[in-house]
């Protein structure tokens, strides 16, 4: 077993030596290095070739057309081109946009930018369990809502949300839904065709394929108008200009391929050992989960051990990379803003550490994890002045704290 | 976040963990930070007739740096009169660790822990 245990699927994974493969064969001389707009000698053909296969691929884990998948840099790009693109684009109908306070940054501060040019923007409070009901979205939808904006997988707290619902709550008002999918798409099933979303962000690096390349899927039957953020050569139907990167675009089709084939298989082997991991630190005292347990992707389980703040638990599970929703880890000193907006009190966000386990996690990796938690746990609470008062009874949120 | 070698000593082996009796008339107790804030610091001091500080405990909530400061101040203030552990400034702590600069605030803790238990002190000891 190699030290340190990576735990940190999440935040990125490995590329899959498959894809990395596969990658390699559209960079050197020998390899196929064409520009995929070359349309004038074979270079050019092959590349393109293997962007048609990769599309395709994209496709098929979706249920979508290879027409309507659009590469991008990765998830941020592909959120700001949706949402900007579509609200810019249809701007003229209305100016109001949804979404949730525990979207990933890159859909945050697409809004924000947003509302400085004019528009308005709903962010949905996520019920405690991190869930943002269907009657939620029903409530604020109004007749000039052009945009809503909601993930699929939450990437601190792993939730699933129930986008076949608002899909037709959003048809039913005409307004176009964007899914950021960076953290569920190779990990749970999404048809488009079931699901009627109208744009789809992709990340290549949280799938096991590389960083750098991202997609975007953009419905064509209602056909989904966006305007473009980057203009150029009119690549990707105008959408999305800039030279096509062959070798990202394959082994994002590659990564796609693998998941569509070995997602059920997988994901019934991460489960395992995310429940491994969970029973084996569950019995500890004052040990909460973040966010709902049935709603869940396989392999994000999110922890606050109370008492213990979350930085010192990281750098004491040196072992393990881990990340925390402490302030400490960030810059801003402010506690996860996920949790925040699960009604969590900050005490518990600045316990919590995120533990993501994925396609190369074995069973002898968490049964260490378990055994340093479990070590630490001890020792950090030992040093807490807060557990003493814990054990003595005394209820913390009655002092009053000198805040700084 | 990469740390100096001295926080993580400090974090790894840290001197003088534990506890006094805070109602014993020779224990001066500091309570600082709060738990929403991620940092809270109890600094304990034992103080003789001379007014000389004999030993030193703490306990800490908070980051590796919060906990090496506490650490630290545990091991300066050990032999010093309160004048002389009133003295020590959140400069000198974060030096001393090293500390980057969204981590001073754990310095300043650590000074304002001091204080605090110098304070309780005086409370109890109106005269000294």
């Amino acid at each position: 077993m190699k030290l340190p245990i990576y735990l940190d699927y999440s935040a990125t994974t490995p590329v899959d030596p498959r894809v990395a493969a596969k990658m390699i064969q559209f960079l050197t001389a020998e390899g196929e290095f064409g520009n995929p707009s070359s349309r004038s000698h074979r270079f050019g053909w092959q590349a393109e070739e293997a962007v048609d296969i990769a599309r395709e691929q994209i496709a098929d884990l979706i249920n979508a057309d290879p027409r309507e998948i659009i590469f991008t840099s990765g998830a941020t790009e592909s959120n700001n081109l949706a949402i900007k693109g579509a609200a810019h684009f249809y701007g003229k109908k209305g100016k109001h946009i949804i979404t949730s306070k525990t979207e990933h940054k890159a859909v945050l501060d697409t809004c924000r930018q947003l509302e400085r040019e004019g528009y308005e923007v709903t962010y949905l409070d996520p019920q405690t369990d991190g869930i943002v009901t269907p009657a939620q979205l029903k409530d604020a939808l109004r007749e000039d809502t052009i945009v809503v904006s909601l993930m699929h997988v939450n990437n601190e707290i792993g939730v699933i949300q129930d986008i076949a619902a608002y899909g037709e709550l959003c048809r039913a008002n005409k307004t176009i839904l964007h899914v950021d999918a960076a953290q569920s798409a190779g990990k749970i099933e999404i048809d488009v065709q079931a699901m009627k979303v109208d744009l789809i962000s992709f990340s290549g690096h949280k799938m096991y394929g590389p960083k750098g390349i991202g997609a975007l899927y953009v419905c064509r039957k209602p056909r989904v108008r966006l305007e473009a953020q980057m203009h150029g050569g009119g690549h990707e139907r105008g959408m999305r200009s800039g030279t096509l990167a062959t070798h990202q675009i394959a082994a994002l089709g590659e990564a796609c391929r693998i998941a569509k084939e070995e997602m059920s298989a997988e994901n019934e082997r991460v489960l395992a050992l995310r429940n491994r991991l969970l029973e084996g630190v569950s019995d500890m005292e004052e040990v909460y989960i973040n966010g709902s347990m049935d709603h869940r992707v396989a392999g994000n389980i999110n922890i606050s051990f109370n008492y213990v703040e979350g930085e010192s638990l990281v750098m004491a599970l040196k072992d393990l990379a881990v990340s925390s929703g402490s302030a400490c880890t960030s810059a801003s000193l402010e506690p996860s803003y996920v949790l925040r907006a699960l009604g969590r009190d900050d005490e518990l966000a600045h316990s919590s550490i995120r533990f993501s386990i994925g396609r190369f996690t074995t069973e002898e990796e968490i049964d260490y994890a378990i055994k340093i938690i479990r070590q630490n746990i001890g020792r950090l609470r030992e040093m807490s002045p807060l557990w003493d008062m814990y054990k003595e009874g005394i209820d913390i949120s009655s002092i009053d704290w000198s805040h700084h | 976040m990469a740390y100096s070698e001295k926080v993580i000593d400090h974090y790894e082996n840290p001197r003088n963990v534990g506890s006094f009796d805070k109602d014993d008339q020779n224990i001066a107790t500091g309570m600082v930070g709060a738990p929403a804030c991620g940092d809270v610091m109890k600094l304990q001091l034992k103080i003789n007739a001379d007014g000389v500080i004999e030993d030193a405990k703490f306990k800490t909530y908070g980051c590796g740096s919060a906990i090496a400061s506490s650490s630290l101040v545990t091991e300066w203030v050990k032999g010093k009169t309160l004048d002389q552990a009133r003295a020590i400034t959140n400069t000198e702590i974060s030096a001393e660790l090293a500390l980057p600069p969204v981590k001073i605030h754990c310095s300043i803790l650590a000074e304002d822990a001091i204080k605090a238990a110098i304070d309780d002190y005086r409370s109890k000891h109106p005269n000294k």
